[in-house]
């Protein structure tokens, strides 16, 4: 199956400099896109999609808030991998 | 061709599945292809829209015991063919061809066998005519789709199997009791357009609910699609759930209720599948999510909305199917699917890679992969109808998606950092399966009108305007970005070995813990009583004893003989008496 290996080649993003340069060509398209609002003639449904950058904001926005919720879940919901294996193996209903 | 139009389409699945009993080796492997293209090319070139048909007569007869009725007969249509059933059914026969090439190197007769029941069953279902034969198709999903869970073979999958059973016999047995409800109040089973005014409406709602994984009944799917075999999953996720789509947009149309049940369902999968280690259960998660936006555009009801449900069936079973195949190959070559192990992957599975990154684009609703073009026709109806808040909800569910699906899947499980596990790239077959896949969710991206030719409502659609595809591209490269900063700043949520709890804490150890403290207490009451009883009993006894009562020769205890002598005395007393006193 499966097997580690320690010393190989260089692959795509084990070079930092590749990984930065990615980050940043997805900047500059993050920041194109935000600003395409203000340039593009957008025919719109509703008025909410005319504040500037919606939709741009609206996802920022809501990933950051779904991941910090998720992470308070974690308090509440997580539990160790053999929760359910401990009792429920040996479930008895008598003494 | 060769076959009458009205073969119904389950026939040739049911047939196969026999001869892949009695066959093995090659021949057998040809079987289990040659079945869904044969049966598709009947489908693609026999069979026509609106043409309704009866397959078989009288199929069921009983005789009643009571002699004023004497005989009644009940005919089972297998054949309802429309643009609605026939949609879905080209698409379970693309589903079951491409899972089959997938599961081609499995050599287990039991899966092979459970495969093509299932995709049959499935078959038999969309163009079920009438409820009773919808029932026997729905029942046949449940019972062939456990084996696909069991056949893992471990103890835990068994447990976990007989649990997902028992949620599907469930929705089975409350189909049954509202079609016959139904049958009671309209005298027909037709199955058409059935709303909730009626009981039956209900009970058949909640039937269908179930299987579509409505909020509170989800837990057989997060439960039991990430314990089936790495091939049987792919299967798993073609079938059930998209029966229960077409289910509703046959049957619930329009149905208010839908559209909140929907986006609560877009919504509250989401967060689990943000913390979720098992990957195979994030995409179990996502699924719902999916489900949610179809229930909702069917709850919308208008030919816009139901247009996107149904096609948005059509692409999830694609890049669903493209998701959880990528991450059976990672399984069935590290045979391990944690998050928190896996990384680095894109090194030595770097086909599979990119293919699982086909399909997170496609699930994500980037534009000229196959989500934009249905997704958004959700989207669209839910804004003109005027559902403002649940369309915000929507959106956020949509930055959701391709936060677990679109980002988090590729990341953890190719990217991220190198976990050192080198594997060999996944078996050519599954690759093949892939492909197809990632070839369709593009062609049906790019070029939309195929799908939309085949939609069974008139509407004139097309996604690709520049305001539409900007606010696209907006909302999944600025959830990129938050994903982006979020590690950067380290508040990512790392991927632990854990388990979360949901709903199915309640039935595996909220009802046992009751059970089991409500035992304790009814025995405690139980012992309390007898003590109380024996004391009593025992206090009265030593107050007799005391008593002068107990000195009379009556009441000390005489032995059993003695009694048994004297009621011999009194009977031949009783005797003599009759002979000599008469």
């Amino acid at each position: 199956m499966s097997n580690k290996v320690t010393d190989e080649k260089t692959y795509l993003f084990d070079k930092p400099r590749n990984v930065s340069r990615l980050l940043l060509g997805f900047y500059i398209i993050c920041g194109g896109l935000f600003i395409a609002d203000f340039v593009v003639h957008r025919h719109l449904v509703h008025p909410w999609e005319g504040f500037p950058g919606f939709y741009a904001i609206y996802g920022f926005v809501a990933c950051v808030v779904l991941v910090v919720i998720a992470k308070e879940m974690r308090k509440v919901l997580m539990r160790k991998e053999d929760y359910y294996d401990v009792k429920e193996e040996n479930y008895d209903m008598g003494e | 061709m060769i076959w009458a139009s009205s073969l119904p389409p389950f026939i040739p699945f049911f047939i196969a599945a026999l001869l892949v009993l009695v066959t093995r080796g090659h021949l057998r492997s040809v079987i289990l292809l040659a079945t869904p293209v044969l049966g598709g090319l009947h489908l693609w070139l026999d069979v026509q829209p609106f043409v309704p048909m009866v397959a078989s007569d009288a199929l069921i007869t009983a005789k009643e015991l009571s002699y004023t009725l004497n005989m009644f007969s009940y005919q089972l249509e297998f054949m309802r063919v429309d643009k609605l059933s026939l949609l879905f059914g080209y698409l379970f026969h693309i589903a079951s061809f491409i899972a089959i090439i997938y599961a081609l190197h499995v050599r287990d007769t039991t899966q092979q066998v459970v495969s093509l029941l299932y995709a049959g069953s499935a078959l038999g279902a969309v163009f079920a005519g009438d409820l009773i034969s919808l029932f026997i198709f729905w029942e046949g999903l449940a019972l062939s789709s456990v084996f696909l869970i069991w056949a893992r073979r471990s103890e835990q999958a068994i447990k976990t199997g007989t649990r997902y059973l028992i949620f599907q016999v469930m929705s089975g047995v409350l189909l049954l009791a509202g079609a016959l409800m139904y049958f009671n109040q309209t005298g027909s089973t037709d199955f058409n357009f059935i709303g909730i005014e009626s009981t039956a409406g209900w009970l058949i709602l909640i039937a269908f609910g179930i299987k579509s994984a409505f909020p509170f009944l989800h837990t057989w799917l997060t439960e039991g699609y990430p314990e089936a075999t790495p091939t049987g999953t792919v299967f798993l996720s073609a079938f059930t759930t998209k029966v229960a789509v077409y289910a509703l947009a046959r049957g619930y149309p329009g149905t208010d209720l839908l559209v909140y049940v929907g986006a609560a369902m877009t919504c509250f999968p989401i967060f689990y599948a943000v913390i979720e280690n098992d990957l195979r259960r994030v995409l179990a998660y996502s699924m719902i999510n999916q489900v949610g936006f179809m229930v909702c555009g069917i709850g919308i009801g208008t030919a816009l909305a139901l247009n996107g449900a149904v096609a948005h069936a059509f692409n999830d079973v694609i890049f669903k199917g493209l998701l959880f195949m990528s991450m059976g190959a990672v399984l069935h070559r590290v045979g391990n699917i944690n998050g928190s192990d896996l990384g680095g992957l894109y090194k030595s599975m770097p086909k599979t890679a990119m293919l699982c990154i086909v399909g997170a684009a496609s699930i994500s609703a980037f534009p000229l992969f196959s989500g934009f073009v249905s997704k958004s026709m959700v989207m669209s109806a839910m804004l003109l109808e005027g559902h403002n808040y649940l369309w915000l909800m929507l959106l956020f569910a949509s930055a959701g998606v391709f936060h677990h699906a679109g980002i988090k899947i590729p990341y953890f499980a190719f990217f991220h950092h190198d976990s050192g596990i080198r594997v060999k790239e996944a078996p050519t077959n599954m690759l093949i399966a892939m492909s197809i896949a990632a070839v369709l969710c593009i062609f049906i991206g790019t070029q939309p009108q195929y799908l939309y030719a085949l939609l069974p409502w008139k509407v004139d659609y097309w996604p690709y305007d520049m305001t539409h595809v900007l606010a696209q591209l907006q909302i999944l490269f600025f959830s990129a970005l938050a994903f982006v900063w979020l590690n950067k700043q380290g508040l990512y949520p790392p991927e632990l070995r854990s388990v979360n709890i949901d709903f199915e804490w309640t039935y595996r150890k909220l009802l046992p813990a009751t059970a089991r403290a409500s035992y304790t207490v009814l025995q405690r009451f139980n012992c309390a009583v007898a003590n109380a009883a024996q004391q009593s009993w025992q206090g009265f006894q030593s107050v007799f004893q005391a008593s002068r009562l107990s000195q009379y020769h009556l009441a000390s205890s005489w032995p059993t003989g003695s009694m048994v002598l004297w009621i011999g005395v009194i009977l031949g007393g009783y005797l003599l008496a009759d002979i000599y006193f008469k």
